[in-house]
């Protein structure tokens, strides 16, 4: 109690760089310029429900919501498998999924380009084989790839702590009543470590919805996304109420989605020991 | 030794059907032996105990037995069928785990349908199952509770209903009350063995309480260092313990040093003791053990040792002594209170000497 004033450094920190921030985006898709003067109104919000917009944000959740699945049937096998007990290269393999997310985005993102090009990386290994060059860079698919790579340890992580802490002896007990491995892993494992996924599914679809670099640099730009929307009003456009009017539809919409995932996630724990 | 011979000859229901027999089973963890040679049969409704020390390999046989842990060497038979690649979830015998190891994510009736669903048991006869074992376990009316809600005996009983559902030809049992309070342990012993001759099951039990293991059982198998050290009835193991370990192990005794003399004659404590063995030989050392309440107090004069009392400890049915004599400290029960410092007389009747071969060094191996 008598440390209070340790904390005050922080709440200073988050008053000026989210509070304050956060309070002006609201000011802002709240308000709008006429002739020089501000004036409240609706009008920002009235805007994003112009079908134009409303295509961009289905876009969007469509997108992220493929890079969920993605992540979730790439990374649920993944998780399993660092978290069985006899398997010995583990710590490798952990490194091998956090050293990416050491590195920037741009750079991960970037790195990608080089591969999928008409002249890159993967259409001279397919040259080999007499395949000709296809077009993978600035596909819908290579967007999805990217966010999958980009925000796979999200997923993996999660579930892996969930699945490292489960009592092994839950396994043999179902084991002993009769149920093979898919039963055990239907009736047993998955449920019990519904926590992980859903923490997982979490992390994993909030940045993949307001993703705009990953779009950009592997969509080319022609998968608009709702995060390269508010980029453009903020720095191409210059309407920042319609740009901070977006955001908060953003927000909600993440908020939301958290709200409802929560009230399946019991264990409030589950992946709390790795953030 | 010959232990089968011997449990054929002592145990319960000579003519029963083996039902779980192992024949020379070896494991070994990353190159330790934990299990050495271990023959053992189990038949058909016995309720058999594999007691001993912890690290002494009693888990392992029964985790052996249940499938979680594959041979070494050696063969496991169900009847005549080996089962040695047989996976758990295909033999006919469900486990009591220690620590219950109940589906947290499952209510009460969903933990013991878990096996009857995955055996496809129409709904109507499932419902009428999990009454009933319910019922049986004293649980009646629990059926939507969740098991983190349930005090540790309550969770017990359910992980003992969700075995017993299945039907199962043997129940294994590993230390089941163990994370239990004495007063329910001892309650919990007898509605086991009550279950257990209500319902015509073979029990394994696992345990290290040698009081559990006498009062449930109807053998017990002793073990030490991954070794069967002893298989008998609870009285044959508890009067005629083959080594001075078993004797030790098995309630509390005086274990000395001594010298066959001849037949039915023994050294020890600086006298002869006339005894009911024979067949050592002449002048042969070997362990006496003698059991606390073996012991008869007398006045001094008229005792075949002479003692002084070293300490006193009231242990509710009777006081528990020890008595310096001829330079070993014996220990022994009385009803009678006498106060340290006091001279008293023992006397040892010869049926109460037990005569052992001298446990012969151990080589190679580490005492754990």
């Amino acid at each position: 109690m008598k440390k209070k004033w340790f904390s005050y450094p922080y709440l200073l920190w988050m008053l000026l760089f989210t509070v304050i921030p956060m309070a002006l985006i609201l000011y802002y898709s709240l308000t709008d310029t006429v002739n020089g003067e501000t004036v409240f109104t609706l009008a920002n919000f009235q805007k994003f429900f112009q079908p134009v917009y409303l295509k961009v944000l289905w876009h969007s959740l469509v997108l992220a919501f493929y890079c969920t699945v993605g992540c979730l049937l790439i990374g649920y096998p993944m998780a399993a498998i660092l978290a069985n007990q006899h398997f010995v290269k583990k710590k490798f393999l952990i490194m091998l999924i956090m050293l990416p997310t050491w590195m920037n985005i741009l750079l991960r993102t970037y790195a990608w380009m080089t591969i999928l090009e008409r002249n890159g990386v993967l259409n001279s290994f397919l040259g080999f084989f007499g395949i000709e060059p296809m077009q993978f860079l600035y596909t819908e698919g290579a967007v999805i790839m990217g966010m999958i790579y980009n925000f796979l340890p999200f997923m993996v992580l999660p579930i892996y702590s969930v699945l490292v802490k489960m009592d092994k002896s839950l396994i043999e007990a179902a084991e002993d009543l009769g149920a093979n491995r898919i039963q055990i892993f239907r009736k047993v494992t998955f449920p019990l470590s519904a926590p992980g996924v859903i923490s997982g599914i979490v992390m994993v679809f909030m940045p993949a919805v307001s993703t705009f670099v990953i779009s950009r640099l592997l969509g080319g730009g022609q998968f608009a996304l709702i995060g390269n929307l508010i980029e453009q009003q903020f720095l191409w456009v210059g309407d920042w109420n319609f740009g901070s009017a977006l955001s908060i539809v953003m927000m909600v919409l993440i908020l939301l989605s958290m709200a409802v995932l929560n009230r399946y996630d019991k264990d409030k724990e589950a992946g709390g020991s790795l953030w | 030794m010959d232990f089968q011979s011997t449990q054929f000859l002592k145990g319960g229901h000579p003519l029963a059907q083996h039902i779980i027999e192992l024949f020379d089973v070896c494991k070994d963890f990353s190159g330790t032996q934990v299990l050495k040679n271990i023959n053992l049969y189990v038949r058909k409704n016995e309720f058999i105990t594999l007691l001993g020390p912890s690290g002494c390999g009693k888990t392992t046989t029964l985790r052996l037995i249940a499938g979680f842990e594959q041979p070494t060497r050696g063969q496991i038979y169900f009847y005549d069928q080996c089962i040695n690649r047989v996976p758990p979830y295909q033999r006919r015998l469900n486990t009591v785990f220690q620590r219950y190891a109940l589906f947290p994510h499952l209510t009460v009736a969903d933990n013991i349908a878990f096996g009857l669903k995955i055996r496809k048991v129409p709904a109507e006869e499932m419902k009428t199952r999990i009454a009933h074992v319910l019922k049986l376990v004293g649980l009646s009316g629990y059926e939507k509770r969740w098991p983190d809600s349930l005090s540790g005996g309550q969770q017990q009983r359910v992980a003992i209903a969700r075995a017993l559902v299945n039907q199962p030809e043997v129940l294994l049992l590993d230390e089941p009350l163990g994370a239990l309070d004495l007063k329910m342990r001892q309650g919990m012993q007898i509605e086991l063995k009550n279950m257990q001759r209500q319902l015509g099951i073979t029990f394994i039990y696992v345990t290290h309480d040698q009081e559990e293991a006498l009062t449930m059982s109807d053998t017990v198998v002793v073990m030490k260092d991954g070794r069967i050290q002893q298989i008998g009835t609870p009285e044959d193991i508890y009067n005629e313990p083959k080594n001075a370990f078993v004797a030790d192990f098995i309630g509390e005794s005086n274990i000395i040093d001594g010298l066959m003399k001849k037949d039915f004659l023994v050294e020890f404590a600086g006298r002869e003791f006339v005894c009911v063995d024979a067949g050592f030989g002449f002048d042969i050392p070997v362990d006496v053990v003698v059991r606390p309440e073996d012991i008869k107090v007398v006045a001094p004069e008229e005792g075949m040792l002479k003692g002084i009392v070293t300490s006193l400890v009231f242990l509710g049915v009777h006081y528990e002594m020890q008595v310096e004599a001829t330079g070993f400290n014996w220990r022994l029960h009385s009803t009678q209170m006498y106060p340290v410092g006091s001279e008293i007389g023992m006397n040892i009747l010869p049926d109460d000497i037990h005569i052992m071969e001298k446990s012969a060094p151990q080589i190679g191996e580490e005492e754990s």
